[in-house]
């Protein structure tokens, strides 16, 4: 009997049609702001799994890890989805845009600073996802009002209570965008 | 979650002859452990890895329907929108093209879930998930609905299930945007592995436990939804869809309601209401259609119609609250179509 580890993969006989993969590791690309990663990954793998655990970029949180509490919130081609609840297999050319890709260098994207400036981080677990929230909504609609933020941060849960600094902090950042 | 083989078909014909089982199929076991040989259809993937992720699915392959081309359209078809079944929430909240006639369906999509899953969540998807009673979700409980023996509900926690067409299991339909759907007289076009199409009316396309225990709908091992059909509709029409739940974002609701009403010169011409998170099926309230239609519609008129829509309402040990939160809910959909 052919001693085997499930990274081999079946033999090529064995392999179903050219169209499937997995269930062992399976290559991918994945385009992480800005850059293209090669990584191995099998198809279970969520794309919350592999930015932390492949590419080290743990600012994306995992919480409830159903799509219930948006703490693992990127962009895809720049719309908000949480992450836990696609598959890195099905990530394909779209662009990945994480918490990590939002300053330039050191310097802190405005809406980074305005939380820190409006004190809306306590246990800091949420808080990743919820700018990932807000810049989006700033880069659709650079001048929200309060129930378009409330909307567009709905489905977060901050058990810390956050959500009213949040509220300050993105205004804030809006209207020094404006000035 | 298991492992899988994870399928990029070419086509429509080629996923729906790679699947062996529908989710619920796969899911309905004697044993209670669910199948492990299935190949399962996936678009969005919310509800299918939510399954999977508790355990109460684990199919061996995915064929992942979401990349095929042409699915992910809204489009013009005879007067009315054929919408492709790939078409994510988000898309059907933003589509100008669904206000005023068509409003209780962007209504729904809209009100559905968080932003975040609304860009992943698809129509299709949407209408056929699994129910949210906590007894099915469970995998210490194994329920008519997966093949046991028991429906947990009714002896038990049943505050969020059915008021209405409980016969044998109480879940709740799930899809708010199917409450919509049904109201607006949609279909939905289905393909099988042979390649064989047909159109069901979506009223017909959802099942009752008396009919079908294990599964919500009529949907087959091997058929795809390759479109839903919104019929066109008189410019006098309007629609809305309201909500009622515990929480004002990511809740599945504890009532909603469309009514679409085409109305002339204040008078109703035709009605249709329909009551989800009420019935294992969205539930048609004949008798409010008929208090309304050919009358002048005021406020009192409203008020008699949703108590008529609730009659007959079967109430479980503790969800009899419901009953005046879908009057109330029925009645502000049919003053909130005047307003539109």
């Amino acid at each position: 009997m052919l001693d085997k580890t499930p990274s081999d993969g079946p033999d090529a006989a064995q392999r179903p049609e050219a169209d499937t993969v997995g269930p062992y590791a399976v290559p991918i690309t994945l385009r992480v702001n800005g850059m293209t990663h090669t990584l191995s990954i099998t198809p279970e793998t969520t794309l919350a799994q592999a930015l932390r655990e492949q590419l080290d970029l743990t600012g994306t949180k995992i919480a409830c890890d159903r799509g219930a509490c948006s703490a693992c919130t990127v962009w895809l081609d720049g719309a908000p989805v949480c992450s836990c609840m696609v598959l890195a297999i099905d990530v394909g050319a779209r662009e990945v845009t994480t918490i990590e890709g939002l300053a330039a260098g050191e310097a802190l994207h405005p809406v980074q600073a305005a939380f820190i400036e409006h004190d809306a981080i306590q246990c800091g677990f949420c808080t990743p996802g919820l700018i990932m929230s807000c810049v989006a909504l700033l880069r659709r609609n650079p001048r929200p009002g309060e129930d378009e933020v409330r909307t567009a941060i709905s489905g977060h849960l901050c058990r810390c209570g956050t959500y009213p600094h949040v509220l300050s902090a993105v205004l804030a950042a809006a209207r020094a965008a404006e000035s | 979650m298991n492992g899988f083989e994870w399928m990029s078909p070419g086509s429509v014909e080629q996923a729906a002859r790679a699947a062996s089982a529908t989710v619920a199929t796969a899911m309905a076991r004697r044993s209670g452990t669910p199948a492990a040989d299935a190949a399962v259809l996936k678009a969005g993937g919310i509800d299918l890895l939510d399954l999977m992720k508790e355990g109460l699915l684990a199919p061996r392959r995915l064929i992942n329907l979401r990349t095929l081309p042409g699915l992910d359209r809204i489009e013009p078809a005879g007067g009315g929108l054929r919408i492709g079944p790939n078409v994510t929430l988000a898309q059907l909240a933003a589509e100008g093209r669904l206000r005023t006639r068509w409003g209780a369906l962007a209504d729904a999509a809209g009100g559905a879930a968080s932003p975040q899953i609304r860009q992943l969540a698809t129509l299709a998807g949407n209408l056929l998930q699994r129910p949210r009673c906590w007894y099915f979700r469970s995998r210490a409980h194994h329920c008519v609905r997966k093949g046991g023996d028991t429906c947990f509900a009714f002896a038990g926690e049943n505050q969020y299930h059915a008021i209405f067409e409980h016969n044998g299991c109480a879940i709740v339909h799930p899809s708010t945007c199917a409450t919509a759907l049904v109201a607006l007289g949609a279909g939905l076009k289905i393909t099988d592995r042979a390649g064989a199409k047909r159109t069901v009316s979506l009223e017909e396309f959802f099942v009752l436990p008396e009919l079908e225990l294990q599964q919500e709908n009529r949907l087959a091992s091997g058929e795809i939804v390759t479109a839903v059909e919104l019929p066109e509709q008189r410019a006098s029409v309007r629609s809305v869809h309201l909500r009622y739940a515990e929480t004002e974002s990511f809740d599945w609701p504890l009532a909603d309601v469309a009514v679409v009403l085409d109305l002339a010169e204040g008078v109703c011409r035709k009605a249709a209401i329909v009551l989800g998170a009420c019935a294992p099926a969205p539930h048609r309230a004949r008798a409010a259609e008929a208090a309304l239609t050919g009358q002048r519609i005021d406020e009192a008129l409203a008020r008699a119609a949703a108590h008529a829509a609730l009659q007959g309402a079967m109430p479980l040990s503790r969800n009899a609250y419901k009953v005046p939160i879908f009057e109330a809910l029925v009645r502000r959909a049919i003053l909130a179509v005047l307003a539109a």
